[in-house]
């Protein structure tokens, strides 16, 4: 589209996400904006109908006194009203403020409060409950306004509305309300506050991010031009609202380029409704393609033999050619003849059945991913990169170009961003798209973003020097020195680690001691599925954990880890000495993990201390009661007897290898 | 279902949360059911009305699910009389029935094992259909027209009791507890007035009882149905239910609220197991 050949001027009209909205309409009317399986069938919304929707919604706020610079807390599961939601806020000149649907009520008090959010929009039911158990201890909430409208009667409904009834008061409104609309949408400028965010916060209490006008639609612009993003593409949005993520790819550069966001029917058809919209530009953390990887071998386990081995031999073959191909580097006529009938006949179908099939870009981020995995994606023909952001820089610091994709590094900085590192190994960066501030908290902002405006991103890495890519190794905070001076990177360890299908979770141990131990959460799905083929019996996740062949299994990964550590002489002190896997999941209920699932070290470090007492201490088992929470926030106790293994060292330490 | 209200004329009431039950929708009079020599509904008169949540429970072998079978028109008691919205109900045949708005579901989960969650909710639709057997075979006019708007609300069930991602999947496949659910859409996709359930929460878990009663209450908000259920699980009755009738040994025994039930002596008797004489 000519939306890029003058760039400059375009952004001096396109100020604001309800400003794009109102240029889509004009210009893609009759085009797909959004999607939302809804009993049983896709239903649709053109960008002319998004941009009725939107203003009947915003007019809707405008009655309910919405005022400018006023918070919106958004909070359910991606559905197309809730998108609009946010932006009729913004139209009216109010924050939008998505949360993690899944929070507790605790959790989103916290939040509710800090940003003093007056207007609450809830999906459903679920959400308006746990909001007005908020309300009792916070104040600031004048008005709650759902979408889903099932069980809703019976509630006191005095400062409480269906948004279909928010919204048909604002139709009624229009003419009334119409012109003070237009005025607040003519005032949004590029300085104005676009969304606020609060970052899962791996440490201490949650903070908001807030990111202008200016920092979402020029890194929207840049990461949209970047990939070659164009109307017509297709996602869908199913990750968390309150992740940055979510909102650059379904808001902004949908907004900036004009593609279409799918809305799944719900949490549980997300692979079904995946494979029937087969999206072109694809986001998933490397979990999910985990998830997908292992479902695929474990039914190819059960396939015919024929079936397995023209799967086996055809990805075996792929695995030297399609990288290739995708890159763009010669390959004889031969091997691309084999790999057209490989694609007729393994490569194809099963792209179709994995709804991966259309994707043009699909990027994976947020934790390392193993090489494996990776490749197979990419020997299927599927583009998979990699980037590397966080909330702050609105998404984007480093992504991968077109044929430059490799599975340890996280790419070259993204246009307009430049990236440094310090004395320290920390990366710091700055670029447009670089984060205001913190909400409330001054102090904090000054100890991230510098004055002229480098972000600390707490990460340590380097760039390799012969190809420009940086590498991260850590955290930065979490980078320590072991008792004798080497140097300690516990996710370098946890991640080679993850990398086995049976293993969902590690956390190493080890700063400032002599030795290194670790904690392994066994991945239900995978172990399941092969104790059930093994006709091992077993009752829950506690008992399968504790089976010897079981642990077994882990300690042979465990050794295979050690012998690939010893080998990088930096890091070889940091080869595991013993382990014991958990008796339950790491999980965000119990503050294990971040809502996004990054193990919070500290607190598994504090809760389980009497594990690593033990795991130092030379006992050969432990007995311990931990506290669990269930998802309907009571309380109770998981009692185990946990077996500690000692694992096989390699190389320079091997002297200290027990048995 | 609204004319029948004002058609039976008479006054309801208000529950403790504020909804409003309307007149009376079905009368047993003296209902006596035998099977040979065997007593097994003796002298019993209750009533049910309009948008109400009515408990029938006992121990086993009260004579619950026959009561439940006397409703649905399945047995038909040799003393007594059904009087369904203000007539007396004659002899019927059990689709008769179902054609009078009375859909049920069973104990024993009577799903077809083999078809998709879907069809075996179409089939609660069946009474909705009106194209003939020349149209259905052709796919012609009606058939096709019919099959849209019956799916339509199909779907609308599903979305409300959450079923969505087995929609597809065969019956046979699914737990204990969907299988449940997937009862309860069939008899909600006939659009009854009155909805009868026997047992709904046997053998389930804490988790899914937990579901099904939101899903029991849900429906009661949100469509007015009217339902009958037969429930061993004291709590989930307490809770759920505007009014109970206690049976042993084929009698009533109790009639009233929860409170009222839950604090008379002979209710008391009959579930601590004193002794009969």
């Amino acid at each position: 589209m000519t939306a890029t050949v003058d760039a400059d001027a375009a952004l001096a009209e396109l100020r604001s996400v309800p400003a794009l909205l109102a240029r889509n309409a004009k210009r893609f009317g009759m085009q797909t904006a959004y999607r939302e399986k809804e009993f049983g069938i896709w239903q649709s919304w053109t960008w002319a109908e998004t941009q009725a929707e939107v203003r009947a919604m915003a007019l809707g706020f405008l009655v309910l006194g919405m005022r400018e610079g006023d918070f919106v807390a958004i909070i359910g599961r991606n559905r197309p009203a809730l998108y609009w939601a946010m932006v009729a806020a913004q139209s009216v000149g109010a924050i939008p403020v998505p949360l993690y649907q899944d929070a507790v009520a605790e959790e989103m008090a916290y939040v509710l409060e800090h940003c003093g959010a007056r207007f609450v929009v809830c999906g459903d039911q679920e959400q308006v409950d746990k909001v007005l158990e908020v309300q009792e201890t916070v104040t600031c909430i004048e008005e709650i306004a759902y979408l889903d409208k099932r069980g809703m009667r019976k509630y006191d409904h005095s400062h409480m509305n269906w948004l279909e009834d928010v919204m048909r008061e604002g139709r009624a409104a229009e003419t009334r309300l119409g012109a003070e609309l237009d005025q607040r949408m003519a005032r949004l400028t590029l300085d104005h506050t676009c969304v606020m965010l609060y970052t899962s916060g791996t440490t201490g209490k949650p903070k908001g991010v807030v990111l202008s006008n200016r920092n979402i639609i020029v890194t929207s612009k840049n990461s949209s031009e970047f990939d070659n993003l164009r109307p017509g593409d297709e996602i869908l949005a199913y990750l968390p609202m309150a992740w940055v993520g979510d909102f650059i790819f379904a808001i902004g550069q949908a907004y900036w380029t004009g593609f279409c966001v799918n809305c799944p029917e719900s949490a549980q058809t997300m692979l079904t409704d995946l494979r029937e919209i087969g999206p072109t530009y694809y986001f998933a953390p490397p979990r999910i393609f985990e998830t997908m990887l292992t479902t695929v071998m474990i039914r190819m386990e059960d396939a015919s033999p024929l079936k397995r081995k023209l799967f086996h031999h055809f990805m075996g073959f792929a695995r030297d050619v399609g990288p290739k191909l995708l890159d763009g580097k010669p390959v004889s006529v031969g091997a691309r003849l084999k790999y057209g009938l490989g694609n007729l006949l393994v490569y194809g179908p099963l792209k179709d059945t994995l709804g991966l099939r259309r994707i043009r870009v699909a990027y994976t981020a947020g934790e390392a991913i193993g090489p494996e995995i990776f490749d197979f994606y990419r020997s299927l023909g599927i583009n998979l990169k990699q980037l590397y952001g966080q909330t702050e820089a609105g998404v984007f610091i480093t992504q991968q170009p077109d044929g430059e994709v490799r599975s340890d590094t996280v790419g070259v900085p993204s246009p307009g961003v430049e990236v440094r590192i310090a004395e320290s190994g920390e990366v710091f960066y700055r670029s447009p798209g670089t984060f205001v501030e913190y909400y409330k908290n001054a102090e904090s902002t000054a100890s991230t973003k510098d004055a002229e405006g480098w972000v600390a991103t707490g990460d340590a890495g380097f760039f390799e020097e012969a190809t420009g890519h940086l590498r991260i190794i850590d955290r930065a905070k979490d980078v320590g020195k072991m008792a004798d001076g080497c140097m300690f990177a516990p996710k370098y360890v946890e991640n080679k680690l993850k990398f086995f299908p049976n293993i969902l979770e590690a956390v190493v141990f080890g700063n400032n001691r002599e030795r290194c131990v670790a904690f392994i959460n066994i991945d239900l799905g995978a172990v399941g599925s092969w104790a059930e083929r093994n006709n091992i019996a077993y009752s829950s996740y506690q008992e399968l954990a504790g089976l010897k062949p079981v642990l077994d299994t882990i300690q042979s990964h465990v050794e295979q880890v050690n012998e690939s550590v010893a080998q990088d002489t930096m890091l070889s002190g940091c080869q595991i000495h013993r382990f014991l896997v958990l008796h339950k999941e790491l999980d965000a209920d119990d503050g294990e993990m971040t809502r996004t699932r990054k193990v919070r070290r500290r607190i598994v470090e504090e809760k389980y201390a009497d594990l690593i007492d033990a795991l130092y201490g030379g006992k050969d088992q432990i007995y311990t009661e931990t506290e669990v929470t269930y998802e309907d926030g009571r309380k109770g106790k998981l009692k185990a007897t946990l077996e500690i293994r000692d694992a096989r060292v390699f190389g320079a330490q091997t002297m200290m290898a027990a048995q | 279902m609204l004319d029948t209200q004002a058609a039976s004329g008479q006054d309801g009431y208000i529950t403790p949360d504020g909804r409003k039950i309307g007149g009376v929708a079905m009368e047993m009079r003296n209902i006596t059911l035998r099977f040979g020599g065997v007593v097994a509904i003796k002298d019993i008169s209750f009533d049910i009305r309009w948008g109400e949540i009515r408990a029938i429970i006992g121990p086993n072998g009260a004579g619950k699910s026959s009561m439940l079978n006397v409703i649905s028109g399945f047995y038909h008691p040799q003393e007594g009389e059904v009087i369904y919205k203000g007539y007396r109900r004659p002899k019927m045949r059990p689709y008769q029935v179902a054609r009078m708005g009375i859909a049920r579901t069973f104990q024993n989960i009577a799903l077809f094992e083999g078809m998709s969650v879907l069809d075996n909710i179409m089939t609660g639709r069946l009474h909705h259909m009106q194209a003939n057997l020349f149209q259905q075979a052709l796919w012609w006019g009606k058939a096709s027209r019919e099959e849209d708007e019956n799916r339509a609300q199909v779907e609308k069930i599903i979305d409300f009791l959450e079923i969505q991602h087995i929609r597809k999947t065969p019956v046979a496949r699914l737990p204990y507890g969907l299988k449940k659910r997937v009862e309860l859409a069939r008899a909600l996709a006939a659009e009854p007035s009155i909805l009868l359930l026997d047992e709904p929460m046997a053998g389930m878990n804490v988790e899914e009882k937990e579901d099904m009663c939101r899903f029991i209450l849900d429906v009661n908000d949100e469509f007015g149905t009217t339902t009958v259920l037969i429930e061993h699980d004291m709590g989930v009755v307490m809770d759920l239910s505007d009014r109970v009738v206690v049976m042993d040994y084929g009698k009533k025994i109790g009639d009233g609220t929860p409170d009222e039930v839950r604090n008379d002596e002979e209710v008391i008797k009959a579930y601590l197991g004193v002794a009969h004489e």
